[in-house]
């Protein structure tokens, strides 16, 4: 099947060169890391996890919530969603190879990386997040790719897929629950230390994932022969709609706790993030334009007539996408190490380096994810023909 | 590095007499091994528990800036402000962020957070508490490492191996006292004279206070513990007759954030 990534129209291969070119772009500039170290990011020994490990930890998300299509189908029977499981399935496949490597970007030793192999350590919840995550990508290449195969023949896929489909639900919910935990269970970190962590990250996945797959589906349909559906993207609205309500609500609930219970080492991270703290706020338009954003937007898509109309959707699965990217991929790591162990207040920015760095490896994503939605298209338009 | 060079040579000697060879043995022998075996000999029966006390009745702002820089001196610690080339000088907020220290002064109200009120002696406010890592008998920044590069030895030291460390600097997020430093820029052109006994480290890893482990290993006593007049007691809280014991036993002493249940081992006389 992989030859169908090869052979496209001219558009489809701009597409892959330009991808590509911005590929190459991030890794000159990583290889420049790899001379001058990690100073050539916005990091320091008080925000020491910037924006790679925010993106890694957004993209978890958008890898977990494959299950949001996979679920319905498999336990619901839920036929409709036949047609976009694969979609979710190499949308997930995707987002894991970006976690990955956004992870080995990160390190100061890549070159070392096979020590967390060479010596396995269960009780740090890395060594677990590691093993998921791989799980996870294995698990989405093989159900994903066996089951295109399948249906290319038009033959029913074989038992043992089905039982790896019913495998990567609770996987799904693993991943970003374990990738939460990486920070919840740290002491001394106010504004992670909260039971809600896990929560409301499985529910912002669930409402920036599928708001994604939306948006993917509808240019599946413009530019291909393909059509997902119009009831499918109208049922993963919905999903969109009450993950992006019950995200606002947790966050609400933390609110709450933080601030009725007045506790300065909780309540200081929130202070900086939404006022400023020691006259240092960079982030409070975000996070205001985060929350106000997000909180308008779930509202509004619970109106049916503006989920109905196609553009009114995109727009709003738009306002979701970067909502929750601020909120967890800017907002969380920095909130989380301001003020520091000391209460002082350093803040960070990436720099240029580390941006393109960063979009490199959001170019690689799209990279992959385009030669696999390319390859699933072509089959479905071949079924069709 | 946590290996004492000296140590590592030998036993790497050693070995080598067997046929093994350095490298071989230092596969075989696994970094962490390397490290385990060299803790302290305890001299009485028993386990040892190293543990520090620092009596800010006799501490100053000279006196803690000798301890400190005794320290960071023969560990070879950078000092991003005082580059060897003019050319590598960096503007002071960048050489805060990419500051290695293992010892350092702090007021009180950044050592002990949320703990100051506008009543307390004027002059408590401005001392420099000297802060450094705890050893914490039950430490998150080992619970988080994924590679064991950080680990805590029978002594109660936690130490680290910097050969094996990745860099993930998931210790840094789990660490409440701020007392790890992550090597952002290679700190070699920042070493004024560089101390042989110790070695010089690379970009990408993390490092911080060993309580000397290098130096104990030898029968000597920390740097910083020999640079401060007395207002630093370093010992064995195991053993009765340790000065640790006999000045925890006199004075009252208050310990950091104590509330996160990471049970840190260096005291502070107020
Ligand atoms: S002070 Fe920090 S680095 Fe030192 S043992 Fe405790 S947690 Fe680990
Ligand atoms: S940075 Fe090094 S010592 Fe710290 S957790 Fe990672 S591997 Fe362990
Ligand atoms: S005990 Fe040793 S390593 Fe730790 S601060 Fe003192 S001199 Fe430095």
């Amino acid at each position: 099947m992989l030859e169908k990534a090869l052979v496209g129209t001219k558009r489809y291969y701009m597409l892959l060169a330009i991808l590509m070119g911005i590929f190459a772009l991030g890794f000159l500039f990583y290889l420049r890391q790899l001379q001058v170290g990690l100073s050539i990011t916005g990091m320091g020994r008080d925000v020491s996890w910037g924006f790679y490990i925010a993106q890694f930890t957004y993209l978890v998300g958008v890898a977990a919530s494959a299950v949001m299509v996979v679920l319905p189908y498999y336990l619901h029977n839920y036929k409709a969603f036949g047609r976009v499981t694969i979609l979710g399935e190499f949308l997930a496949v995707a987002a894991v190879t970006m976690c990955v490597t956004f992870v080995l970007v990160d390190m100061g030793r890549p070159d070392r990386v096979m020590n967390v192999f060479k010596y396995p350590t269960p009780n740090s919840v890395m060594f677990w997040d590691i093993i998921v995550l791989n799980g996870y990508l294995l698990l989405n290449i093989v159900i994903g790719w066996n089951v295109l195969e399948c249906e290319r023949h038009s033959v029913a896929p074989p038992k043992w897929i089905k039982f790896l489909s019913y495998v990567s639900i609770p996987w799904a919910v693993s991943i970003h629950t374990v990738t939460a935990f990486l920070y919840a269970g740290l002491p001394g970190r106010g504004y992670w230390l909260t039971a809600i962590m896990a929560p409301r990250f499985l529910s912002s996945a669930f409402a920036a994932g599928p708001s994604l797959l939306i948006l993917l589906c509808l240019l599946v349909r413009k530019y291909t022969k393909f059509d997902p559906g119009k009831e499918q993207i109208q049922s993963l609205a919905k999903v969109v709609t009450y993950a992006t309500l019950i995200n606002v609500f947790f966050f609400f609930c933390e609110v709450f706790t933080v601030f009725y219970s007045q506790i300065p080492d909780h309540m200081l991270h929130f202070q900086y993030l939404f006022a400023g703290l020691a006259g240092k706020s960079r982030l409070v338009p975000f996070m205001w334009f985060s929350i106000v954003g997000m909180t308008v937007t779930a509202i509004l898509l619970t109106n049916p007539k503006l989920r109905r109309n196609e553009n009114t959707l995109a727009m709003l699965c738009g306002m979701v996408i970067l909502t929750t990217w601020i909120d967890k991929g800017l907002g969380l790591m920095t909130g989380g190490f301001v003020p520091n162990p000391m209460e002082k207040v350093t803040e960070y920015a990436p720099t240029i380096p580390e941006a393109l760095i960063t979009i490199g490896v959001w170019a690689l994503g799209f990279l992959v994810l385009t030669l696999l939605y390319k390859v699933a298209v072509s089959i479905k338009e071949e079924l069709k023909a | 590095m946590g290996i004492d060079r000296r140590e590592f040579i030998r036993i790497a000697g050693l070995s080598t007499l067997l046929g093994l060879g350095g490298k071989g043995a230092f596969e075989l022998l696994r970094p962490g091994q390397v490290e385990a075996s060299m803790a302290a000999k305890p001299a009485a029966e028993g386990v040892v528990r190293w543990a520090m006390v620092v009596n800010m009745r006799k501490m100053d702002d000279d006196t803690a800036k000798k301890c400190a820089a005794a320290c960071h001196r023969v560990h070879n610690v950078p000092n991003f402000a005082q580059p060897k080339d003019p050319k590598d000088a960096l503007p002071p907020d960048i050489v805060n962020r990419y500051e290695v220290k293992w010892i350092w002064p702090e007021h009180f109200h950044n050592a002990f957070p949320g703990e100051e009120h506008p009543h307390m002696p004027e002059q408590m406010k401005n001392l420099p508490f000297l802060l450094l890592c705890n050893h914490c008998d039950n430490p998150p920044c080992v619970r988080v490492c994924p590679t064991k590069a950080t680990f805590r030895r029978e002594d109660g030291i936690v130490n680290m191996d910097m050969h094996r460390c990745i860099g993930c600097r998931f210790c840094m997020a789990g660490c409440p006292f701020g007392a790890r430093s992550f090597n952002w820029k290679d700190p070699r052109p920042y070493i004024t004279d560089t101390y042989p006994g110790y070695p010089t480290r690379e970009i990408g890893m993390v490092e911080k206070c060993t309580f000397c482990a290098e130096r104990l290993a030898q029968n000597m006593m920390p740097a910083c513990v020999e640079a401060s007049s007395g207002a630093l007691v370093f010992g064995d809280l195991n053993d009765e007759r340790s000065q640790v014991r006999a000045t925890l036993k006199r004075y009252f002493s208050i310990r950091r954030k104590v509330h996160l249940g990471t049970n840190p081992q260096v005291y502070y006389i107020v």
